[in-house]
């Protein structure tokens, strides 16, 4: 490979895993300003021009609290807990296409930082990881409240991991292709002749909506925040930690629900398509910039989506959440799976 | 490069697959299990098998991993609880082991451990594609006769954990 050629991947690859960090901090001054919206209060505003230096002051006071590690509890565990949280939370922002080809002195530059072709498993793979984060922060504190959010996080994830792979494997049969570059590629073609909008969730919508409940569970939100509910489990996994631990397992929970509204908006919201993309005649640099921006907007609003959803549903009871993920969601997904691969053969069949 | 990577790769999987055994501290077991799955996964990259690489890695370390250290850790054991083995046992364990060894070391002795040959080698072979068409084409009745063997299975683990009529709650 040309050195030129590995700057430029360089350079998108540290870009991508800035921005999801810089998105991630300004994610929890937007949920407090989302909160405060919504609660008719106004919010942080004391920290620079409307608050914005916020998570700032908060990640110094995070940085300068005391690091304490409980007696009996496991040292090297209970630091690997939470590094690990955040490892597997910024590894799965690599494959994601955040935008179409730049075409700069007549080379064709994917705005990507790593592409695989089996982009879908490669997130599926380390979302699955991210439980052990938190299954070992919460055993090595040695606390029973630590032990038993661990216990609901895994049971959780596990759970809804299954429900989440069957709404993949519907979407997999729509595209065809494991890789995440191809699915937000064919998602730009034209639809009822309007280019740009032959996005998935037209065909695929019980598969979405599956998939955005499980998407939930997985980054342990509202209503799926079992594992660090507090009036059942003092503070659940994290009871023990304070300082930059506490801090590292808040911001992978930020940075998870960033990847899922990135995934969300790449599978079934057209990734960085968007309606009438071939037909306004602006050169190709220009759409494919547009596109960047499109899908940034896209994945604000299911960040938004995520926040709007804590402020306003109560938390489910843990038996309600068992029900809801193996008696509701895998049927409904298997059936979903059934029902788009009949839809698929009688289409070949008919057309 | 990719030599080196290997042996890397392959003292990290023997290293951790011994640390299972030897770890006093069974979630330590099952956490070195998980890095011996991990580097495996690593192997299977390098023998081009990208799709099989992304399933080990979700089914073995992403799932059942996760349940191994669910029970692990539910059962809570400790290094002074722990009871010791009789020394009996100890004794057919290392002889059993060795056995295996034995039979591994015959089985692997003669193979055929010829070099790559560029003219027929298909970098292809291990992607999604190729891999159903020879699962669904090749090999379908053996693979169906796997699926309905996990399904009794699971109607077994299904009717094992159903709660009898009147009978009640444990705990």
């Amino acid at each position: 490979m040309e050195l030129s050629l590995l700057l430029i991947k360089g350079l998108i690859i540290f870009a991508v895993f800035g921005i999801t960090l810089l998105i991630a901090t300004y994610s929890t001054y937007a949920e407090r300003k989302v909160a405060a919206f919504i609660q008719d209060r106004v919010g942080p505003n004391r920290a620079g021009p409307f608050g914005l230096a916020q998570p700032l002051a908060d990640a110094v006071k995070l940085f300068f609290k005391e690091e304490f590690v409980p007696a009996n509890a496991n040292k090297f565990l209970f630091i690997a807990g939470p590094s690990l949280a955040m490892l597997t939370a910024c590894m799965s922002s690599a494959v994601i296409p955040f935008g179409g080809t730049l075409i700069i002195g007549g080379e064709a530059i994917h705005l990507q930082a790593i592409e695989v072709n089996i982009g879908i498993l490669y997130v599926f793979g380390i979302v699955a990881l991210g439980v052990y984060g938190i299954m070992i922060g919460g055993w090595a504190s040695n606390n029973k409240f630590s032990l038993l959010g661990a216990i609901r996080a895994a049971s959780q994830n596990i759970s809804y991991e299954l429900a989440m792979g069957m709404s993949i494997i519907a979407l997999l049969l729509v595209t065809g292709t494991l890789s995440m570059r191809d699915i937000a590629a064919q998602q730009g073609q034209e639809l009822f002749g309007i280019s740009g909008l032959n996005w998935n969730i037209f065909y695929q919508p019980v598969g979405f909506l599956i998939f955005i409940i499980c998407a939930f569970a997985e980054t342990n939100r509202v209503p799926f925040d079992l594992p660090e509910c507090e009036t059942e489990l003092v503070g659940g996994y994290h009871t023990e930690y304070s300082s930059m631990g506490m801090g590292l397992y808040l911001f992978a929970e930020y940075v998870n629900i960033f990847v899922a509204s990135a995934v969300m908006a790449t599978l079934y919201f057209g990734g960085y398509n968007f309606p009438f993309m071939h037909q306004l005649g602006l050169p190709h640099n220009v759409v494919t910039i547009l596109g960047t921006v499109v899908l940034f907007a896209k994945i604000f609003f299911f960040i938004f989506f995520f926040m709007w959803v804590r402020w306003t549903l109560p938390r489910f009871r843990y038996d309600q959440l068992m029900n809801l993920g193996w008696k509701i969601l895998i049927p409904l997904s298997i059936l979903n799976v059934i029902v788009t691969g009949g839809a698929i053969l009688l289409k070949a069949e008919l057309f | 490069m990719t030599g080196n990577f290997f042996y890397f790769l392959t003292f990290l999987t023997l290293f951790a697959a011994i640390g299972v055994v030897v770890s006093k501290n069974p979630v330590y077991s099952v956490l070195f299990m998980i890095l011996t799955f991990f580097a495996l996964t690593g192997h299977y990259i390098l023998l081009n098998a990208q799709f099989l690489a992304a399933v080990n890695f979700i089914v073995y370390m992403g799932a059942i991993m996760v349940l191994f250290l669910f029970v692990i850790m539910f059962l809570n054991m400790r290094e002074d609880t722990e009871q010791h083995k009789p020394v009996l046992s100890k004794i057919a364990a290392a002889i059993a082991g060795g056995i295996l060894f034995v039979v591994m070391i015959a089985a692997l002795k003669d193979v055929n451990t010829q070099m790559m040959q560029p003219a027929v080698f298909d970098s292809q072979i291990g992607m999604v594609e190729n891999l159903g068409k020879v699962l669904f084409r090749d090999y379908l009745l053996p693979f169906e006769l796997a699926s309905v063997l996990f399904l009794a299975a699971m109607a077994g683990a299904v009717m094992l954990g159903k709660r009898e009529p009147g009978e009640q709650n444990r705990f």
